[in-house]
């Protein structure tokens, strides 16, 4: 599927630019930072740094495996955010057929259908019948404390971490009139709403003031989201030319993708202070776990995939 | 590889919480690691989340009836986890598991206990009354530290009675020591070991609330050693 050709050069090079750049200033800081508080943050910058380095080089390394590859590496993903999840729901001993099934049969036959492009079961397999028949599953042992509360937490997770998520690689499926690369429009998601975080953190590192919602998520910024957005919204145009999209179309998806992922990660968020935790998990050195780094894209995930499949259909 | 394993599956972290894994002087501490027990999977867990350098002077103490139940349990518990099998029924004195435990102890080995005797898994994650045994080695063995461990949705990922295993993601966390003194009644210092082992339980970890019976626990173990 990847091949070496202009456009990967120019998307290895520009992402490969940005992590040294990272790199090189998150080097630079630490020789300058002084105070325990600086010291920290520059740390956790560097540990993010050095975590990115990694999360993209196991994308690049999924992409050029091909469509098995991508498919795999977002399964695992899916699988681990569950994970994170459903330790933080108040799941009884009832529920651990129900929850048996979400892990182990509807994680990879949903990420099967996706592989055999079967796009119509696909979109419905979830929603309709993995919905219906968790909701059936917990009922079969009998108890019915907290019913609904359990029940709708397994269908959030299943719902966020499986389907949502999956809309990612499900571009992939996607071929647009006359454009053959659709990972390429895989790397403008991913690209998009991971840089989009960044950006928001770094502007509201540099110039948040006026906080947005400090009950739910401290470290948003007004200012650090609107720099955030405006930046990937001219990154989104800067990287149309080696997509379908003429600039301003790019600007907008990326405008889209960005305000999607904002609120991604403000409902994740709400989740977590909810449970009193700080971070989903452990498994990111400096993010916290996986969920940490894919809420906003569970959120802009589905919208682009629907967006790009009616303005750019077959 | 396989304490690997054993993270990776029960996601399980260690967490040393006013504890540290090593003494101050770097010296091996001897140790007596006592838990709450929800799930078979307890004894390897604690084994897993142990730094290597302790987890091989460190035995797990385990039913005889289940560890030897099949081939790859006895392997297990035999050859990896260096488990010390005890019987629950049938005790005698010659098999008295008070016994094998001292031994271990005097062997310079540290022990992995569970004083509430089996497991016990309502949704609540209410703990069962401590069994004297841990009293017995405290007095026997006053060399050991008593550190308490606290373990969280173990029996999420393996209830009691079920084999289907679900990656909800665990946690260990090791407590500062439990002081033993010798004026204290047998049953004021189980209590406060028991309330040792609650006090570590994490709420963020999605559990379910704390559960209000062990209240008045707390204030017994409170009480006790100012009226002794």
């Amino acid at each position: 599927m990847l091949a070496w050709d202009n456009n990967t050069k120019i998307l290895a090079a520009a992402i490969g630019g940005i992590l040294m750049v990272a790199t090189i200033v998150g080097a630079s800081l630490s020789l300058v930072a002084t105070g325990p508080g600086a010291r920290r943050t520059v740390d956790n910058l560097n540990a993010r740094t050095r975590a990115w380095w990694v999360m993209v080089i196991l994308f690049a390394l999924a992409l050029a495996a091909g469509k098995g590859g991508v498919v795999v590496l977002f399964a695992l993903c899916s699988f681990q955010a569950l994970r994170e999840m459903i330790t933080l729901a108040p799941s009884r001993r009832a529920d651990h057929h129900t929850l048996f099934w979400a892990f182990f049969v509807i994680v990879p036959l949903h990420y099967y259908l996706l592989y055999i492009d079967w796009y119509g079961m696909f979109a419905i397999f979830i929603p309709v019948y993995c919905f219906l028949f968790l909701a059936i599953r917990s009922t079969l042992t009998g108890d019915s404390a907290r019913y609904l509360e359990r029940t709708a937490k397994i269908q959030w997770g299943v719902m966020i971490c499986v389907y949502c998520i999956s809309y990612a690689p499900a571009l992939l499926m996607h071929k647009v009139k006359g454009f053959d690369a659709s990972w390429i429009l895989l790397v403008f998601l991913v690209a998009i709403v991971q840089l989009s975080d960044v950006f928001q953190y770094c502007w509201g590192k540099m110039l948040g003031r006026r906080k947005i919602a400090p009950k739910l998520s401290p470290n948003k910024t007004w200012e650090g989201f609107v720099g955030g957005v405006l930046t990937v919204t001219a990154v989104g145009a800067a990287f149309s030319p080696i997509t379908p999209f003429s600039w301003w179309k790019g600007a907008l998806l990326a405008f889209a993708i960005a305000i999607m992922g904002f609120f991604g990660g403000l409902v994740m968020s709400a989740i977590k202070r909810d449970a009193g935790v700080k971070d989903y998990g452990h498994l990111i050195e400096g993010h916290g776990g996986v969920m940490d780094r894919l809420d906003s894209l569970a959120f802009a995930a589905p919208v682009f995939f629907h967006v790009v499949r009616w303005y750019w259909p077959t | 590889m396989i304490p690997w394993f054993i993270r990776a599956v029960t996601g399980a972290r260690a967490r040393w919480s006013g504890i540290e894994p090593l003494d101050a002087n770097g010296a091996l501490p001897q140790r007596i690691y006592f838990a709450n027990h929800t799930s078979n999977l307890d004894a390897p867990v604690i084994w897993a989340a142990l730094p290597r350098l302790l987890r091989k002077r460190t035995r797990a103490v385990a039913a005889r009836d289940y560890w030897e139940g099949g081939p790859v349990r006895r392997f297990l518990a035999s050859r990896v986890f260096n488990a010390v099998l005890i019987e629950r029924k049938k005790v005698t004195v010659s098999n008295n598991p008070m016994i094998a435990m001292e031994k271990v102890l005097d062997d310079g080995d540290s022990l992995i206990i569970f004083p509430e005797g089996a497991r016990f898994t309502s949704d609540e994650g209410e703990m069962a009354e401590f069994k004297p045994g841990l009293w017995h080695l405290a007095r026997k063995r006053p060399q050991a530290q008593l550190v308490p461990v606290h373990l969280e949705n173990l029996n999420r990922i393996m209830p009691k009675g079920n084999l289907l295993i679900v990656p909800v993601l665990a946690s260990v966390t090791f407590g500062p020591p439990v002081t033993f003194n010798a004026a204290e009644p047998r049953g004021a210092f189980l209590a406060r070991a028991r309330q040792a082992v609650a006090a570590l339980e994490d709420r963020g970890m999605g559990g379910e609330p704390a559960s209000a019976p062990s209240a008045p626990v707390a204030a017994t173990a409170d009480s006790t050693p100012e009226v002794s």
